[in-house]
C-alpha cells in the first residue's frame, strides 16, 4: 500500500434525529481494484460502525447497491475509485425515493408498482404436465430476452425526472416487465396488464427522456419497452374505434 | 401477504426542484428537443399567415414574403431552422428505437436504421424543393 | 383494455404523426419560406398553394405537427412543475391545435 487515500462524502441522515439529510466526509485507502462498495465496506468496519446501505452481492446480480455516485445512479460493486480517483467521490441514496436512513431508501413504492404488472406468465387454462413443456422458437425468445435481464436496481427510477415529478407513474422497470411478459410467446395475460400499463400513470406519463436506458446496468431498455408499448396500444386503440369489426 | 413496511413518519421525502432539467446535459438536451415543437408550430403558423395573404392577392403575398427578409425574422427562422433539424435528427433516432427493423432474422443496428431515416430525409426534401421550384409562379 | 376508456392513445397518435411530418418535411419550408423567398433566391406569387393537391399537402403540413406541438408542451410544461394548473394547459395546449386546424382548413378552403 502506497499510503494514498481516496475521500467520499456520503449522505447521513437519522430518523428521528436529523431534520434534513446532511453529508459526512470519510478518508479511505485507495486501492486500484476497490469499488466504492468496497470503499463503504471499510468504512463500516473501520471507521464509523453506524453507516448504514444495503448490499449483497458484491458481482451485479442482487441489484441492492444502487446509489447516486457523484449525481449518476450506479450500482456501486460495479463502480471502480479509480475512475473518480483523485476527486473527491459523493456518495448518495438513489433520488426519487424516501429515505429510511443514510443511503438506504424506501422501496415499497417500486415493489406495489412491479406486483400491479403482474410480472408471471398468464395462462388463460394451464396445460397438463403429461402434455409436455410449452415450446418457443429462438426468435420468439428474442422479442423479449433482453427484458428479462432486469435485476429491480430501481436506477432507472433514479434517473427518471417524470418519476421525480409525478410519484404515482408506473416508472421504467415496471413497465418493461410488464412488456417483458407481454412479448413472450407463451403468454395471454396481456389485456389483464393493459388495464394498468395503458392508463395514464402508466406508459402515458413517460415522455421519453431516454436516461433509464442510459443508467440500466444491464442494457434491459426501459425506453424503448415503453414506447413500444405505446405504439402496440394506440395500434390497438385506432383500430377497435376506426375499424367496425375491430374488437370492442 | 404484505411486507413490512417502514414508519411513513421517519422518512424523509426529498423534493424534486422543478428546475430539474437544468442540473445535467441530457436533461437539457431533452428540454431543448421537446421545445423544439414551439419553434416549429411558430413557423407554420407564419407560413399559415403567409399563404392567407393570398385571399388578398398575389401581391399581398409578395409583400409578405418581403417583410419575412427583415434581420428579426431571418434571425426567427435561423433558430426555428435549427430547432427544426435537431428534431428531425433526434426523431430519426427515436424511430429506430421505438420501431426496430428486422432483416431476416436480425435485427438492423439502431445507428442504421436512423441513417437510412436521415437519407430518406434528405431525399424527401429535395423531391419538396424541386416540386416547388417547378409549381410556383 | 383500459386504454379505450382513455383519449391518450388518441392524442398519442396524432403526437406522433406530427412529430414523423414535422421530421421529414418542416426544414426545407423554413428553408424556402424563411430564406429563400425572402431573400430572393426564389420568386415566387404564391399561385401553387392554390392547387387543391397541394392543398390537401398543407393541411396535412400545417395541422399534424400542432398536435405534436400540443403534447410536447403540455408535458414539458408539467415536467416543469407546472401541474397544478394542467386543467387549463391541457384547454390551452390541445384546444390550440384544434382551433389551428380548424383556421388551417378555413385558410386553404379560402384562398
Amino acid at each position: 500500500m502506497n499510503g494514498a487515500t481516496a475521500t467520499l462524502n456520503v449522505t447521513r441522515y437519522s430518523p428521528g434525529q436529523d431534520q434534513i439529510p446532511r453529508s459526512q466526509s470519510y478518508s479511505v485507502p485507495y486501492q486500484r481494484d476497490w469499488v466504492i462498495l468496497d470503499a463503504l465496506n471499510y468504512i463500516k468496519d473501520h471507521i464509523d460502525g453506524t453507516l448504514s446501505y444495503r448490499w449483497s452481492c458484491r458481482m451485479g446480480v442482487c441489484g441492492s447497491c444502487g446509489m447516486m455516485v457523484n449525481g449518476v445512479p450506479k450500482l456501486t460493486c460495479a463502480a471502480f475509485l479509480r475512475d473518480f480517483y483523485p476527486q473527491e467521490i459523493r456518495v448518495e441514496p438513489l433520488v426519487n425515493f424516501p429515505i429510511i436512513r443514510d443511503l438506504v431508501i424506501d422501496m415499497s413504492d417500486f415493489l406495489d408498482k412491479l406486483k400491479s404488472v403482474k410480472p408471471w406468465i398468464i395462462r388463460k387454462t394451464e396445460k397438463q404436465i403429461s402434455e409436455g413443456e410449452y415450446l418457443q422458437t429462438p426468435e420468439e425468445l428474442s422479442a423479449y430476452q433482453q427484458f428479462t435481464q432486469c435485476i429491480n436496481c430501481m436506477l432507472c427510477y433514479a434517473a427518471c425526472p417524470v418519476y421525480g415529478m409525478e410519484p404515482g407513474f408506473l416508472g421504467p422497470a415496471a413497465i418493461a416487465l410488464g412488456y417483458r411478459y407481454n412479448q413472450d410467446s407463451r403468454d395471454q395475460g396481456k389485456e389483464s396488464r393493459q388495464a394498468v400499463l395503458g392508463s395514464h400513470e402508466g406508459i402515458w406519463q413517460c415522455t421519453f427522456v431516454g436516461e433509464c436506458t442510459e443508467v440500466c446496468p444491464k442494457e434491459v431498455d426501459p425506453a424503448a419497452a415503453i414506447q413500444r408499448s405505446k405504439v402496440e396500444i394506440t395500434k390497438d386503440w385506432f383500430k377497435s374505434v376506426l375499424l367496425p369489426w375491430g374488437q370492442k | 401477504m404484505i411486507s413490512p413496511r417502514p414508519d411513513k413518519s421517519m422518512l424523509y421525502y426529498p423534493k424534486m426542484p422543478a428546475t430539474w432539467w437544468l442540473r445535467k446535459r441530457s436533461y437539457f438536451l431533452f428540454m431543448l428537443r421537446e421545445l423544439s415543437s414551439v419553434f416549429i408550430a411558430i413557423f407554420l403558423v407564419v407560413l399559415l399567415v403567409q399563404i392567407y395573404q393570398l385571399s388578398e392577392g398575389p401581391k399581398s403575398y409578395t409583400a409578405f414574403a418581403q417583410r419575412l427578409g427583415s434581420p428579426g425574422w431571418i434571425i426567427f427562422h435561423a433558430i426555428a431552422l435549427l430547432f427544426a433539424i435537431y428534431h428531425s435528427i433526434t426523431w430519426f433516432f427515436s424511430t429506430a428505437v421505438v420501431l426496430p427493423l428486422r432483416l431476416g432474422k436480425r435485427e438492423i443496428p439502431r445507428n442504421l436504421v436512423a441513417a437510412l431515416n436521415i437519407g430518406a430525409w434528405i431525399v424527401v426534401s429535395l423531391v419538396i424543393l424541386y416540386l416547388f421550384l417547378s409549381l410556383k409562379g | 383494455m383500459a386504454g379505450k376508456n382513455s383519449s391518450e392513445p388518441f392524442w398519442w397518435g396524432l403526437f406522433s404523426a406530427g412529430g414523423v411530418v414535422a421530421a421529414f418535411l418542416v426544414p426545407i419550408h423554413i428553408i424556402l419560406t424563411g430564406f429563400a423567398l425572402p431573400l430572393g433566391w426564389i420568386s415566387d406569387t404564391g399561385m401553387l398553394y392554390r392547387v387543391w393537391w397541394v392543398k390537401i399537402y398543407l393541411f396535412v403540413l400545417i395541422t399534424l405537427p400542432l398536435y405534436h406541438w400540443a403534447h410536447r408542451f403540455y408535458f414539458a410544461l408539467n415536467d416543469m412543475g407546472l401541474k397544478v394548473i394542467r386543467k387549463p394547459l391541457a384547454v390551452v395546449c390541445y384546444g390550440g391545435a384544434v382551433a389551428g386546424t380548424v383556421a388551417t382548413l378555413w385558410v386553404l378552403i379560402s384562398v
